[in-house]
């Protein structure tokens, strides 16, 4: 088996990944430690939960699609209309907030159940299905408004202003809680149930998966409507995180969610990683973005910059692993 | 004895592919407690009635009984649920998972409602040992050989209670030990009262291992026979279709080599093959004689520049050259066929015409088209000269037999009218019929002036093709030895065992 002994302890290749981008979030912590004051506290690395708890979601959505090969490309416009869908509802008719987000929810996964339908059902690449509905979404978005709506409804504005206090100083926002439980309920539905040893069955190889008799066809509708969901849900943070909604919220957050995933070492062409990966990828993701802000004389450009170098890094070091494995 | 009663039945099944019949009124019944041998050539039809029975293909006409009662599968899974499990020919498993899962994907056991895992590699390493296997199942399954996958495949079919166990050419990738291994895993299968279908070009292995054969020829059924009363000429015969037309030594007349061709000096590859030298003359077949990984492929691939030499020169027309890429191996005429058509070779989604004319197009460059007209000449020709059947240059190569892809491409380095064709393992996976059609064709290339290295793991193949043998073992060359009457697949045997010292 091809191992790679660190130290002492020898780590299994498939976890390589994951323990290289655990080490660039350690180190670049500690870089940041030194060279700012303030930095090296519990409250920055909980800040940047708090600051990406709805990418957070939607990476996980992401993930899922990925391993088993596929891509979803709708999530930010999703994630737009679910804040447009979400800020009308609760400001025209003057909807409750118990009743608008399972509506939400609902719309996201239907959204996704559909594409997925379509990959399976026409044999279509995921790409052009997603993209399809990528532009319907934002599209959707300007029909019902093209200004941004703020929300004022108490009970929504209230949650989304809480603050959970932990030990210390240090709080958290609900919105964290909710990204936990979502990251916690995807472990365990991808390493615990059958559906998740499917996705990655059907991301090995979708052939084999099929002649062993998997339902390749129901998994690969569910990764797609899990995403959906995922989307839906990290909408709904984002309209806790802004407080409106409005068509140009999260563009682009598609080509975030999957770098998340792709740092986090989970393959594109599906099969392998961890969601423990995509949770690395989203906080070094928003640790760039926190050290930016601390540098304070550097545009906020420069956390594309880094992140697109990062993205080279890491493509490359999956291209060796699996180059290696292959052997 | 009486014949007890057959647990399937497959009666006048017939199957149409858009241009070919693939199955016309085909029987076949499989009786439990019994390995069943299927037989033809490639192209006879034998995986579509594999596929038609698992439910990956639909009939067209016919019927299947399972214990008396009519069924038809709408999908593998359906086929497995009614206890009928297959091992296909190439390892249908995912490599990135653990070998637990793979043997028990879909079926794994849970603890209220999740997967428990601790009980999960128990029953894997439960049935890897009821076929004598010990292995780490949380281990990633590309970690194994392809053997110890296919091993894992027929783990995973025999977890199903199994009545029926369908094993596609299990054996064409084990050495001898694993085949015996796996032999010894069917009988005691089949004392269990599971009925085996068991498909394998290797004769020997079908005269070991089976009771009873079906027979298939061009879709269509030819008969069924108990294995002890059909002698192999008769059941080569049946499955060709005529007397096989005894195979000589194809060279009749000795000739003379005075034109080297392509010399190797001194030629060699760190880790991969240790310096040798070798003269291959104009017209001359040299075959390559050795056991799997004794560096066959190695020395094909220097010659072809598809790897690097780190020692020595090659000198083409006596003139010194640099290989440095497949490209200019091409430039000077040299040709490689190589040993896995599937990944190195074919591309399967498009046509026999398209993957023909690829080579001959790349050496012109993508400005320069071959004109259409020019193609569908050349095609023809081709697809007629070496009898690539079905006889239509637009089919997807997908869809053709192993032996009729072997062909199309073999025809796609020929049409560059090479001075040197490497054939690596040109006949392996290949019906009788088909081989000796490929055989006769070196000779006629070779006495066309064109030389030839000829790579095989069958020896005597080997040694009628060639007019030269070079002995490799261990990653070098050890010997040398002119074809002539003194040479013997067992002289061969004793030189490739003994490393040449004796010689």
């Amino acid at each position: 088996m091809t191992t790679l002994t660190v130290g002492r302890a020898s780590v299994p290749a498939k976890y390589l990944p994951v323990l290289v981008t655990g080490c660039l979030f350690v180190a670049m912590f500690v870089a940041g430690g030194i060279r700012y004051e303030g930095f090296a506290s519990g409250q920055v690395i909980l800040n940047v939960f708090i600051d990406n708890a709805f990418l957070l979601v939607v990476a996980v959505g992401m993930t899922f699609v990925i391993l088993t090969g596929g891509i979803d490309l709708s999530v930010g416009s999703v994630v737009a209309l679910s804040t447009m869908i979400a800020a009308s509802l609760m400001e025209g008719p003057g909807w409750p907030p118990y009743l608008v987000v399972p509506l939400v929810l609902a719309i996201g996964s239907g959204l996704g159940l559909v594409m997925g339908y379509i990959v399976h059902a026409f044999d279509i690449q995921p790409f052009i299905v997603t993209l399809a509905g990528m532009f319907l979404a934002r599209g959707l978005c300007y029909t019902i408004g093209t200004d941004s709506i703020p929300i004022q409804d108490p009970t929504f504005t209230a949650f989304a202003q809480t603050r959970i206090d932990l030990f210390g100083d240090l709080w958290i926002s609900p919105s964290v809680v909710i990204a936990v439980v979502v990251v916690l309920v995807a472990v365990y539905v991808l390493h615990y149930t059958r559906f998740g040893r499917s996705v990655y069955a059907t991301g090995g190889s979708e052939q084999s998966a099929l002649l062993m008799g998997l339902p390749v066809g129901r998994t690969k509708i569910t990764v797609y409507t899990v995403s959906g969901f995922c989307s839906a849900l990290g909408g709904v943070l984002l309209s806790f995180y802004m407080l409106s909604g409005y068509g140009l919220h999260a563009v682009g957050m598609e080509l975030d969610a999957i770098a998340a995933v792709v740092i986090g070492g989970t393959l594109l062409t599906g099969g392998s990683g961890f969601l423990l990966g995509t949770v690395l990828g989203v906080l070094v993701l928003g640790l760039i973005q926190t050290i930016i802000s601390f540098e304070g004389t550097l545009s906020s450009w420069w956390t594309k910059i880094f992140i697109g170098m990062l993205l080279f890094v890491f493509i490359l070091l999956q291209r060796l692993f699996s180059a290696r494995s292959r052997r | 004895m009486a014949v007890p009663a057959p647990v399937l039945t497959m009666t006048g099944i017939g199957k149409q592919f858009p241009g070919v019949r693939a199955l016309d009124e085909v029987d076949l019944r499989l009786l439990p407690g019994e390995v069943h041998a299927l037989m033809g050539e490639n192209g006879a039809g034998k995986s579509t009635l594999i596929k038609v029975l698992t439910g990956v293909y639909p009939a067209d006409t016919g019927t299947i009984e399972l214990n008396q009662a009519p069924v038809a599968f709408g999908s593998p899974l359906e086929a497995q649920q009614a206890g009928i499990s297959t091992v296909y020919q190439e390892v249908n498993l995912c490599t990135n998972l653990s070998v637990a899962e793979n043997i028990l994907l879909g079926r794994e056991p849970r603890k209220r409602g999740r997967i428990d895992w601790k009980r999960m590699r128990a029953r894997a390493g439960e049935l890897l040992s009821r076929l004598e296997l010990s292995l780490d199942v949380s281990a990633p399954l590309s970690s194994y050989s392809l053997a110890i996958q296919q091993m894992v495949a027929i783990a995973r079919a025999i977890d199903i209670d199994a009545r029926v166990l369908i094993l596609d050419e299990p054996t064409s990738s084990l050495d001898a030990d694993e085949v015996r291994q796996l032999f010894r895993v069917m009988r005691r299968l089949k004392e269990e009262g599971i009925a085996i279908l068991f498909v394998s070009h290797f004769l020997d292995q079908i005269y070991e291992i089976s009771d009873r054969m079906t027979i298939l020829r061009n879709g269509r059924l030819v008969g069924e026979y108990l294995t002890r009363e059909l002698p192999q000429v008769e059941l080569v015969a049946k499955m060709i279709g005529q007397e096989l037309a005894v195979l000589e030594r194809l060279h009749g007349t000795a000739k003379v080599f005075d034109r080297p061709l392509v010399e190797a000096r001194e030629l060699g590859r760190t880790g991969a093959i240790e310096p040798f030298s070798l003269t291959i003359h104009e017209g001359e077949v040299v075959g390559l004689a050795g056991l799997l990984g004794s560096g066959r492929t190695e020395i094909a691939r220097l010659l072809f520049g598809a790897d690097h030499a780190s020692t020595g020169e090659i000198a083409i027309g006596g003139t010194p050259q640099s290989l440095r890429t497949p490209r200019v191996a091409m430039s000077h005429k040299i040709a490689f066929c190589s040993e896995n058509r599937k990944a190195d070779g074919l591309i399967p989604d498009l046509t026999v015409r398209e993957n023909i004319i690829l080579a001959l197009q790349a050496t012109r460059g993508w400005t320069r088209p071959v004109p259409r007209e020019q193609q569908d000449d050349l095609v023809e020709r081709y697809i007629k000269a070496l009898k690539i059947s079905p006889p239509n240059p637009e089919h997807l190569v997908r869809d053709l037999s192993g032996g009729n892809q072997q062909k199309v491409l073999l025809a796609r380095w020929l049409i560059l009218e090479p001075r040197l064709l490497i054939l690596d393992e040109p006949t392996r996976g290949i019906d009788v019929g088909a081989k000796t059609e490929i055989q006769r064709l070196v000779a006629e290339l070779s006495d066309g002036g064109m030389a030839v290295l000829f790579i095989s793991a069958e020896l005597e193949e080997v040694l009628r093709l060639s007019h030269k043998v070079e002995v490799l073992r261990d990653r070098r060359l050890v010997a040398d030895l002119p074809n002539d009457e003194r040479l013997t697949t067992d002289v061969l045997m004793e030189t490739i065992a003994s490393g040449g010292r004796a010689s």
